[in-house]
């Protein structure tokens, strides 16, 4: 049997989808092809996002040996590249324990609460040309729903595990994950201004500039709220080893431990590939009609090394300071970008209502005179709330009238 | 029109499935595992002990919330819902009216003067 999709059928768009269906569709009745085309996709995208966080996992340990000048993994084939095998594999096998007092069914419905968000992510991100899952007219929306049904997971294991220290992470993981939902959320409208669409694939080819250039301080604040609700150093209040050993997830073991760790090196990668997609012009560069999946994929591999990056190099912050930055740095901050946006979107646009490239250099240009106005402004204002007391400094420590 | 709705979320409603079947399987996985004893599964008294660092856990272990985390999350569904209404005004804004940037200016201007009321009244500190 031939199947060919009808030009009329949205899929059509999706090149991946039709060249599967098509094929299989020689093979199989057309309804089945239909499914079995989606669900190639949907194994595609699970397997990407699972393998990558093992992989990155491997790669996150030794670049972080390389910033602590340590070697990290090493014996486990070649560089140790195969210690996340070992590390699923022991795990797997690995007793799981539920304490006692815990409510075993919330217990246990976590790490799925968990996971499922994180792979559901990326159901309309574009990894290439004409190619994602589905191409919603609503996936910048779609993204942000999705990604706070984390927050009610993580509550639910400091609520389920019966144990102080996981109900103080949980406590303060939904404090930091709702603070920062909000200067994320209104740092993505000026992106949404820009392109005038929600839709993912319309973004990526509205970004004839790069929306880095064009959007710069709504690339920091997203850059700095993604890496807070990825409970990510400085940002990992929540699961502090040093205060309350693991937070959340303390009480886990096992395969369920196994599958938790595996979500945050996967949040981290499906993060960077919603960011790509929204800031760095995603699949597009040199011949991505052939190779955009190389150039996602090379553009995800550069921020995920700045996420380790800054993983390596900040200290934590307290509970305090992770709030007023927050709501009276970044909050602030995204309320000024979306009124110097939408100002410049209005006197910018043509009568069709449309931008071009010269536009959005010229905004480009202005934008980065309000960010560094702004950065600078806002800095100045919250410098005693986030910067250590004057009296913990190594020369005060040092001086006599402190004791 | 329609039919390109149910096309797209139908796929999506597909891929909630195989992201929950996903971890659902690695953990029947390993109930398997331990059934055909690949792995231990021996719970005793003190495993199943509430971990405290090794310390003997003493009293209940639900603790009191600060209720300064409440504020926040006041604040939170203040803002949120804002964002809720200004995402259909953003993505048509390139078609719109003078009009509709002032009646955005007026909307996102109060409660950026309810942010500065707050900050002023110190409800953004912790202590």
């Amino acid at each position: 049997m031939d199947c060919v999709l009808a030009p009329d059928n949205i899929l059509h768009d999706t090149l991946l989808f039709r060249v599967i269906y098509e094929w299989v569709g020689q093979l199989l009745p057309c309804g089945l092809s239909y499914a079995v085309a989606g669900i190639a996709i949907m194994l595609l995208l699970v397997n990407g996002v699972l393998l990558g966080a093992g992989g990155f996992s491997w790669l996150e340990r030794r670049l972080i040996g390389r910033f602590q000048n340590r070697v990290g993994p090493n014996r486990w084939g070649p560089f140790g590249a195969l210690q996340p095998m070992a590390d699923l594999f022991k795990l797997l096998f690995k007793e799981d324990l539920v304490p006692r007092g815990a409510d075993r069914i919330v217990f246990t419905i976590v790490p799925v609460a968990m996971m499922a968000p994180v792979v559901l992510m990326m159901a309309v991100v574009p990894f290439a040309k004409d190619t994602a899952l589905a191409n919603l007219n609503v996936g910048v929306l779609y993204v942000l729903a999705v990604t706070s049904i984390t927050s009610i997971a993580i509550f639910m294991a400091g609520w389920a595990s019966d144990n102080r220290y996981a109900l103080f992470g949980a406590s303060r993981g939904v404090a930091v994950l709702i603070s920062y939902e909000v200067p994320v959320v209104m740092s993505l409208l000026g992106v949404v201004l820009v392109a005038g669409s929600m839709a993912l694939d319309d973004i990526v080819s509205a970004q004839t500039v790069p929306f880095l250039l064009v959007q710069p301080m709504a690339f920091f604040v997203f850059l700095a709220g993604t890496s807070a609700e990825l409970n990510r150093t400085p940002f990992d209040l929540a699961e502090a080893e040093s205060e309350i050993i693991a937070g959340y997830h303390i009480e886990y073991s096992g395969v369920k431990f196994a599958l938790i760790q595996a979500t945050e090196f996967g949040a981290v990668l499906t993060s960077s590939a919603v960011m790509v997609t929204l800031f760095l012009s995603g699949w597009s560069g040199p011949f991505s009609d052939y190779l955009g999946w190389a150039w996602f994929l090379l553009k995800i591999g550069v921020l995920a090394f700045i996420f380790s990056w800054v993983r390596a190099t900040f200290p934590r912050l307290r509970i305090d300071q992770l709030l007023a930055f927050a709501w009276k740095f970044l909050l602030p901050l995204s309320i000024i970008n979306l009124f110097a946006t939408a100002l410049e979107v209005y006197f910018l646009r043509n009568d069709a209502g449309m931008l071009t490239t010269n536009d959005l250099w010229l905004m480009a240009g202005i934008n980065f005179g309000v960010a560094f106005a702004c950065l600078l402004t806002f800095g100045t204002l919250i410098q005693d709330k986030v910067r250590p007391a004057k009296s913990l400094t190594a020369a005060s420590l040092s001086s006599p009238e402190v004791g | 029109m329609l039919d390109d709705y149910f096309r797209q979320y139908g796929l999506i409603a597909i891929f909630m499935v195989v992201a929950v079947a996903v971890p659902v399987g690695m953990l029947t996985m390993s109930w398997m595992a331990s059934r055909i004893g690949l792995r231990p599964n021996n719970p005793t008294e003190v495993k199943l002990d509430t971990y405290e660092c090794g310390v003997e856990s003493i009293g209940g272990r639900w603790e009191l919330f600060n209720f300064r985390y409440y504020m926040f999350a006041i604040l939170f569904v203040i803002f949120d819902v804002e964002v809720v209404f200004l995402y259909p005004w953003a993505t048509k804004f390139l078609q719109l009216e003078l009009f509709a940037l002032i009646e955005m200016a007026v909307f996102v201007g109060i409660l950026a003067v309810g942010l500065a009321y707050a900050w002023r009244k110190n409800d953004l500190d912790w202590a």
